[in-house]
């Protein structure tokens, strides 16, 4: 019997499962040969083009949602066109960028963002740290804790915030009533420039920091206990090992937080927005929180100048790819000194 | 951008189990087509052949696009209609917040999609709607049954284009009166009956202030003569017949002397502590009227409703209305109907009925809201009317006066803008310590760069 051991199922012994082949003693015939070679085809197209497939409802939906309105904002940028005739666009050229040079208010908010966003995210990185190093100990109910630090980000902004605005009341907030029984004065939370960026940064503060604290819990219990062990055996205390074994350690972690919070704090915009005491968007009685967010969304969705509006997002982005690139080149020279 | 990234010592981890994972598969695959489909199973057909919007007994479905509590479905309105067209349905979506109904409406006109049999649109925007989306709105003055002249003359003309095509039908109006505590002025030694409180400042806004300089003179402690700047700059701005753009649509709000007077009256008031340092319809001034910290507030019919809602049981009763110095208008609403829609016919004689004077008069009683058609004034659902918090005033022909006597107001696209921009970064700012003249820097600074397309 010739039989073609390449491709045929092995020999089926007496009293086997498997029905023998019909053309098991036959060579294949042209057209099954053919016939084969189709699914093999087959069998390689699928193998090959499969995993895009599959990968394509992402790709699908980043085209429709991502790129084209990336490209849309960016042809718009270079019109005059208002929100409330879309297809009415007259070509302007550079002029929205050029303008934003002297546009007092985009400095402003760009200023703002920044501000707020060191305040918000250097306190908030630290305490997260100090937070996970005492959650890192045998602690009863642990597990209560780590659940209640997440609560905050799960809670809503637009929640978190309302409650912040009553809390932070001029005239019957809870803050201003605490600060007068140890005889402070009012604050103006809403009014003054500091005060209100403090108050809009501590919405954040508290909604990040056990977001954070988490993330760093996790980075310390990959840490080797045995590393702690010899350092308590070398009469380290808790402080000394936090600072040799701990930090270290967490140094790729760290990174990795303060790249996601600097992308976060140039994001900042419910927060301001609904601490804002006016519907306006804009960030205050002298815009002094309304941040780069604010007032992109002041001037496309409030005041309807897709055009302005569309070039402020793309400087924004810009300068994203900045802070970006500031950040790599730090954490390359960061990883070269260690 | 935070949510979905894990902690470094997860990322290694494996995708799960094959069954986990085909299941993640099949719902992205599942979720993207029924997203794709709804995508494209708008739009087509005509309203005849359309399922969605006629039930199995062969009804017509009317949408209402509306926002805020414009009140006709508690008033019954729905159903009375319903009864009177057995073969109509009428359902309402109803956005909280006009802020949030006006952008979408706005986009929804722009690309002539998604919108409602009837949409409502509130008096700050009408100006936009008339001079931008006007083509793409059902000229109401043509419609059988639609009456010009049941409407007040400036209700009507605010809906009305250059060409004069009316692309919405006037519900309500906010005839402005002054709203005063009556123990508040009596303890001040003011005067506290309507007559004589409305003699104080007849005719004359700075009448007012002085009446408000009289009432810091013997003032109970901790309040204050009026609720905020914001309140007070409205009102004045609201008698007058131009404000921010002259009869052919040109801005003209830096250069007009009744816009700078009433910044600079409102910026005294503010300096010599009349106003509180308050925003209106802010969660801090809602404690005031909680608290009683003002004694006199600019007031159309809703606001009576609205410092209902926030004050504590004590204060019923111990309000009163008195005429505004001038009257003026503050709010009010008109319905529109979008050529696109399915059913353009129906929903035409649907708000032609429902914005008729027993209508309005019938909303007025339940909702509050001041009718825009004078012949239901003398309707005893107006005339009757009564407040908790006024007592026995009869304060329907007080606001019906104040309505007959409102100026017919040029109002522009952008007034909501510049409005807000002279209360919220102008005249707050004299009551935070900055001079009038800083205050109206930053207003006009703010409002410039608004308008700059």
């Amino acid at each position: 019997m010739a039989t073609r051991h390449d491709t045929a199922a092995p020999p089926v012994k007496e009293g086997g499962a498997a029905p023998a082949r019909a053309s098991a003693d036959a060579a294949p015939t042209e057209a099954e040969q053919r016939h084969r070679a189709r699914l093999s085809r087959r069998w390689q197209r699928d193998i090959r083009w499969s995993p895009y497939a599959f990968v394509s409802p992402f790709f699908l939906l980043f085209l429709a949602f991502g790129l084209f309105p990336l490209i849309y904002t960016g042809w718009a940028s270079l019109h005059q066109v208002e929100l409330t005739a879309p297809t009415d666009m007259e070509w302007v050229g550079l002029r929205n960028y050029t303008r934003i040079f002297d546009d007092d208010f985009f400095w402003n908010a760009a200023k703002n963002t920044l501000t707020i966003g060191i305040i918000a995210t250097v306190p908030q990185l630290l305490m997260a740290m100090g937070l996970a190093h005492i959650l890192n100990y045998k602690l009863r109910a642990s597990t209560f804790y780590r659940v209640a630090m997440l609560a905050p980000y799960a809670t809503s902004i637009a929640a978190a915030s309302l409650v912040f605005v009553l809390l932070f009341g001029r005239d019957y907030g809870m803050i201003n009533w605490a600060l007068h029984q140890v005889g402070i004065g009012a604050v103006d939370w809403q009014n003054d420039k500091w005060p209100s960026q403090f108050a809009v940064s501590s919405i954040i503060i508290w909604r990040w920091t056990g977001y954070n604290a988490l993330i760093y819990l996790a980075a310390m219990q990959a840490i080797p206990q045995d590393l702690y062990e010899s350092a308590a055996l070398d009469g380290a205390s808790r402080w000394r090992q936090f600072l040799h074994v701990t930090l270290p350690a967490l140094r790729p972690t760290i990174l990795f937080t303060v790249v996601v919070s600097t992308i976060g704090a140039s994001q900042v915009f419910g927060e301001p927005l609904l601490f804002d005491a006016n519907k306006g968007a804009s960030g205050g009685a002298e815009h002094q929180f309304q941040t780069l967010g604010l007032y992109l969304y002041e001037q496309g969705w409030v005041n309807q100048h897709l055009g302005r509006a569309s070039a402020i997002a793309w400087t924004m982005f810009l300068i994203l790819i900045l802070v970006g690139i500031v950040n790599y080149v730090i954490s390359r020279r960061l990883r070269a000194s260690s | 951008m935070r949510a979905f990234t894990l902690p470094p010592s997860r990322l290694r981890s494996s995708g799960g189990t094959p069954i986990v994972r085909r299941a993640v598969v099949l719902a992205a695959v599942a979720s993207l087509g029924a997203g794709l489909l709804a995508g494209c199973a708008d739009d087509s057909g005509d309203g005849a052949s359309d399922g969605s919007s006629s039930d199995g007994k062969g009804k017509t479905t009317l949408t209402l696009g509306l926002f805020g509590t414009q009140g006709f479905k508690e008033a019954g309105l729905y159903t009375e209609y319903e009864k009177l067209h057995p073969d109509i349905k009428i359902t309402d979506n109803v956005v909280e917040r006009n802020e949030n109904y006006y952008p979408a409406l706005l986009n929804h006109l722009t690309t002539n999609s998604g919108l409602m049999d009837v949409q409502a649109v509130e008096v700050g925007n009408i100006a936009e709607i008339v001079a931008t989306q006007a083509d793409k709105l059902v000229d109401m003055s043509k419609v059988s049954g639609v009456d010009k002249s049941k409407w007040l003359d400036w209700k009507w003309a605010q809906a009305t284009t250059k060409d004069g095509r009316t692309v919405g039908l006037g519900t309500d109006v906010g005839p402005m009166a002054i709203c005063y505590r009556k123990d508040l002025f009596e303890k001040a030694g003011l005067p506290t009956d309507r007559e004589e409180v409305g003699k104080l400042w007849a005719g004359d806004w700075s009448k007012l202030v002085d009446a408000g300089e009289k009432y810091k003179a013997k003032a109970p402690k901790g309040t204050t003569f009026m609720d905020s700047p914001g309140g007070l700059i409205n009102a004045i701005l609201s008698s007058e017949k131009e404000k921010f753009y002259d009869s052919s649509g040109k801005v003209t709000y830096k250069t007009n002397p009744a816009v700078k007077s009433a910044f600079d009256l409102t910026a005294k008031a503010a300096e010599e502590g009349l106003v509180g340092a308050q925003t209106q319809f802010q969660p801090a001034w809602d404690t005031t009227i909680a608290h009683s910290k003002f004694a006199t507030v600019a007031c159309p019919p809703w606001m009576l409703g609205y410092i209902k809602g926030k004050s504590k049981p004590e204060s019923a009763g111990k309000w009163d209305v008195a005429a505004a110095p001038k009257s003026g208008n503050w709010g009010g609403t008109f319905l529109a109907v979008p050529k696109s829609g399915k059913h353009v016919k129906e929903a035409e004689a649907f708000i032609t009925w429902l914005t008729a004077p027993e209508q309005q008069a019938k909303l007025f009683k339940v909702q509050g809201s001041f009718p825009s058609a004078p012949s239901a004034y003398s309707s005893s659902a107006v005339t009757g009317a009564k407040n908790e918090m006024t007592g026995d005033s009869p304060i329907g022909t007080i606001f019906a006066k104040a309505a007959q006597s409102s100026p017919v107001q040029t109002i522009g696209p952008k007034d909501q803008i510049i409005q807000q921009g002279l209360t919220d970064n102008g005249v707050i700012l004299v009551t935070k310590g900055k001079s009038p003249e800083e205050a109206w820097n930053t207003a006009t600074k703010t409002i410039d760069n608004n308008l700059d397309k």
